[in-house]
C-alpha cells in the first residue's frame, strides 16, 4: 500500500506497542507451562496463546489488517486446505487402526 | 529476438493492485504454510499414536529456547523497522534496523547450536528386560539409563547417570551446576538391547523436533543470506530505484514474519507440552 512518512511514523508506535505485547505473551506461554495443567488444558491455552502471537505478527507486521482482497483469499484457500492437513491424523486416529508407536 | 520485460515490479498491477513480487511473496508463503503444516500434521500423527511421548520440557533446553523466542520476535520488530526506515527517507536508519536484523539472526543460529549440540554426547543406554533388576537402583521408572558416556571397553560402559528424573534437559543444566548427577554406574555392554546419543534417531520426538526446528533453522540461513544482500550489494538499488527496492525489502519482511510466526508455534508445540 502506498503510504506517506506521517503514516509510517504513526505504524512505528503501534511496531513498538506489537513488540512489548509480544514479550508479555511469550512470558505468559512459558509460565503457564510451569501451571499443573492436564494435557488437553495445556495444548488449549498454549495454542490460543500462540494464536494471539501470530496474529499479531501477521495483522500488524505483515500488514494483513490492511491488504489487497487478493491476498485474503489466497489466505482463505490456504487456511482451508491447513485445515484439512491438521484432520487427516484424526481420520486415522478414529479408524482406530494407527500406528501406535514407542516415543 | 525481443527481450521480454517483466512488467509491475514497482507499480501495482492494474488487477491485483499489487506489485508482481508481492503477490509472489504471498503464494510462495502460503506453499509454505502447506509444507510446514505437514510436518505439523505429521507431529500430530506421532503424539496421538504414541504410548509413551516424552514431556518437551523434560528433554529440552526451555530456558534456550525461550530467550530464541525473544530474540526472534526483536528481529521482526527490527525488520518492520528497516522497512519503515526506507519508507520515511531515513536510508541511515535502514542500514542499523537491517544489520540488527541480521546479528539477531545469527545470534539464533549461535543459541540453536548450544542447544543442539550437547545431545549429541548425551546417551541413553535401553536395558533387556533381563538385565533390568541388576540396575534397579538407577532406573526411574523406564527400563533405561541416560547421561555421559565416562569411559567405555569392549564389555562395558561407564556411565555417568542424569539426575533422578533420567532426563536430558535437567542434566544439561547439571553439567554447569556440577551437583545433580550420581555418582558412575558401570554397565555391562551385554546387559544393553540398544545405544543412542539424543540425536534425530533417538526416538520419535527428537526424530521429529530435529526435523521441525531443523527446517526452520534453514530458513533462518535463508532469511540472513537474503537480508544481508540487501544490506549490502542491494542496496544500490534504493538510489536507482526507490520504489523496486522498498517492495524488495518489504517482501523480505514479509518472508522473515512468516518464519517468526512459524517459531512462534513450533516453540510452545516442542518444547513446552
Amino acid at each position: 500500500m502506498a503510504e506517506h512518512a506521517h503514516d509510517i511514523a504513526k505504524h512505528v508506535k503501534v511496531y513498538i506497542v506489537i513488540f512489548a505485547v509480544l514479550m508479555v505473551l511469550t512470558l505468559v506461554t512459558v509460565g503457564v507451562s510451569y501451571l499443573e495443567l492436564s494435557i488437553m488444558s495445556a495444548v488449549i491455552v498454549a495454542m490460543f496463546v500462540a494464536s494471539i502471537k501470530g496474529s499479531l505478527v501477521a495483522c500488524y507486521f505483515m500488514h494483513l489488517i490492511d491488504e489487497r482482497k487478493i491476498i485474503y483469499w489466497v489466505l482463505a484457500l490456504t487456511v482451508f486446505f491447513f485445515i484439512v492437513l491438521m484432520a487427516i491424523p484424526s481420520l486415522d486416529v478414529h479408524s482406530g487402526e494407527g500406528v501406535v508407536v514407542n516415543r | 529476438m525481443s527481450v521480454a520485460e517483466i512488467k509491475y515490479i514497482d507499480k501495482p498491477h492494474p488487477i491485483t493492485g499489487l506489485t508482481n513480487g508481492k503477490l509472489g511473496i504471498w503464494l510462495f508463503l502460503a506453499s509454505e504454510v502447506m509444507l510446514f503444516g505437514a510436518l505439523f500434521s505429521s507431529l500430530i500423527l506421532l503424539r496421538v499414536g504414541s504410548s509413551d511421548w516424552p514431556h518437551g520440557k523434560n528433554i529440552l533446553d526451555v530456558p534456550l529456547a525461550t530467550l530464541n523466542t525473544i530474540i526472534l520476535i526483536t528481529s521482526s520488530v527490527t525488520m518492520v523497522m528497516a522497512w519503515a526506515s526506507l519508507k520515511m527517507d531515513r536510508f541511515d536508519k535502514f542500514k542499523l534496523y537491517m544489520g540488527a536484523t541480521i546479528a539477531l539472526s545469527c545470534a539464533f543460529l549461535v543459541i540453536k547450536f548450544f542447544e543442539y549440540s550437547p545431545k549429541f554426547s548425551h546417551y541413553e543406554a535401553f536395558l533387556k528386560p533381563a538385565a533390568v533388576s541388576k540396575y534397579e537402583d538407577h532406573l526411574t521408572g523406564k527400563a533405561s539409563i541416560s547421561g555421559h558416556i565416562e569411559k567405555q571397553t569392549d564389555d562395558e560402559i561407564v556411565f555417568k547417570p542424569d539426575t533422578p528424573k533420567g532426563d536430558h534437559g535437567a542434566d544439561h543444566g547439571a553439567e554447569h551446576d556440577g551437583h545433580a548427577e550420581h555418582a558412575e554406574i558401570t554397565i555391562d555392554r551385554a546387559d544393553i538391547h540398544r545405544l543412542t546419543s539424543f540425536g534425530p534417531w533417538h526416538s520419535n520426538f527428537l526424530g521429529i523436533y530435529f526435523t521441525m526446528t531443523g527446517l526452520h533453522g534453514l530458513h533462518i540461513i535463508g532469511g540472513i543470506v537474503v537480508n544481508a544482500w540487501l544490506l549490502f550489494p542491494g542496496s544500490v538499488m534504493f538510489r536507482k530505484e526507490r520504489e523496486r527496492f522498498e517492495g524488495r525489502v518489504e517482501c523480505a519482511g514479509l518472508y522473515w514474519h512468516f518464519v517468526d510466526l512459524v517459531w512462534i508455534f513450533l516453540f510452545p508445540t516442542l518444547y513446552l507440552l
